[in-house]
């Protein structure tokens, strides 16, 4: 226990304030877009309107969560595009899977009526 | 004369020598300005979104094959597998309020937690940055208690999912089922309950490991290993996980239980 302090490179008073203000304004721009949403479940009928405008909430709310809470927007550029070039070609994949089988399935099933 | 010939390559080659090669992608440094570990997270979780776009796709596809509820047929809503369930009408109960209406509070409330444990995740990060051994321990120990939270809740869905709704859903052969399994369900077509369980159920897996992860962030900071170590890097990849995982609850939700 002697030498326990000498190994301790940080004192108890050397310790910087908190920085969290950014944090929580974050947290609350997600409540709100979240809050937002349910109003919009509420209030509208489906439709490709409404579906439209939850994915765009989505979408804001998956960028603040990856630029703000993942850092990635404070990263090198380099490692911002690896990320969001694949991601961005997935999204694209996903579209074309979705909108093509769903017309591959229509024509097998107009094929057997 | 051949010295000259020869000396002119030389010199190109001399002058190349004096000015070393110190570019962003020349070696000997970091391009991306991360470390390894960081930096392999990053390309891990790339790997899982592809995994949980798989999941979304195939949803997408075969919700899209299946007939919408038409809210203007005058016929109230009713669960029945001629079309897809209404998500508000399936997710309508809370824990407490037995009987009671309720569209879609429980997922609001599960939604609430595991963004409140991302804030105290960001918090855990930022206390390791200013080596503040205590704080990381107070933000780890709520992050393992929302993740926690979020597990439990998710179990009590299941459970409700699964036992069902107190009125059960007449079947084709005449009986009344009640809940749902993977093969008969009351709420809809079958592949309903069946990506209800593999989408919700592969999400909630990575919580868990999230967790687990966070146990041992929280062991190892209470020992001293990272303090020792210089610097809290490990919960910060930890926590790159964890947003992750958020990130994909925020998906799920939007495209299960809003959409």
């Amino acid at each position: 226990m002697a030498n326990h302090a000498s190994t301790e490179p940080v004192q108890a008073g050397e310790i910087p304030k908190p920085n969290v203000g950014w944090i929580w304004k974050t947290f609350f721009v997600l409540v709100g877009i979240t809050a937002l949403e349910f109003v919009f479940v509420f209030l509208m009928n489906p439709g490709t309107l409404r579906n439209s405008i939850f994915i765009v909430l989505t979408i804001f709310k998956a960028f603040f969560i990856v630029a703000e809470f993942m850092h990635l927007k404070h990263e090198v550029k380099a490692l911002i595009w690896t990320i969001l070039i694949p991601m961005a070609l997935l999204i694209w994949l996903l579209i074309a899977l979705v909108s093509e089988g769903t017309y591959g399935g229509q024509a097998i099933q107009n094929a057997f009526n | 004369m051949s010295t000259i010939s020869t000396t002119q390559p030389l010199t190109t080659a001399s002058s190349t020598a004096e000015r070393p090669r110190s570019g962003n992608w020349d070696g000997g440094n970091e391009p991306f300005k991360a470390s390894y570990g960081k930096l392999m997270m990053w390309f891990f979780l790339l790997s899982d979104a592809f995994t949980f776009a798989a999941f979304l796709t195939t949803y997408g596809l075969i919700r899209h094959r299946n007939p919408a509820f038409d809210p203007n047929a005058g016929v109230p809503f009713e669960f029945s597998t001629a079309y897809w369930p209404i998500p508000d009408k399936v997710f309508n109960a809370f824990p407490g309020l037995h009987g009671m209406d309720v569209p879609l509070g429980f997922v609001a409330l599960m939604t609430m937690i595991l963004i409140f444990s991302s804030v105290t995740m960001v918090l855990a990060v930022e206390a390791g940055h200013r080596m503040d051994k205590k704080d990381v321990q107070k933000w780890l120990l709520w992050t393992i208690l929302f993740g926690a939270t979020f597990l439990a809740s998710q179990a009590w869905e299941w459970s409700h999912f699964i036992g069902g709704h107190e009125e059960g859903t007449l079947m084709a052969d005449g009986t009344t089922f009640y809940g749902a399994n993977l093969t008969q369900n009351q709420y809809g077509p079958v592949l309903f309950a069946d990506l209800f369980f593999f989408i919700t159920g592969f999400h909630g897996t990575h919580v868990f490991s999230g967790v687990c992860l966070l146990v041992y962030c929280f062991i190892a900071t209470t020992n001293g290993t990272f303090h020792k170590r210089g610097h809290y890097e490990m919960v910060e990849k930890v926590g790159l996980y964890w947003h992750f995982v958020d990130l994909v609850w925020v998906f799920v939700f939007t495209f299960f239980y809003l959409v």
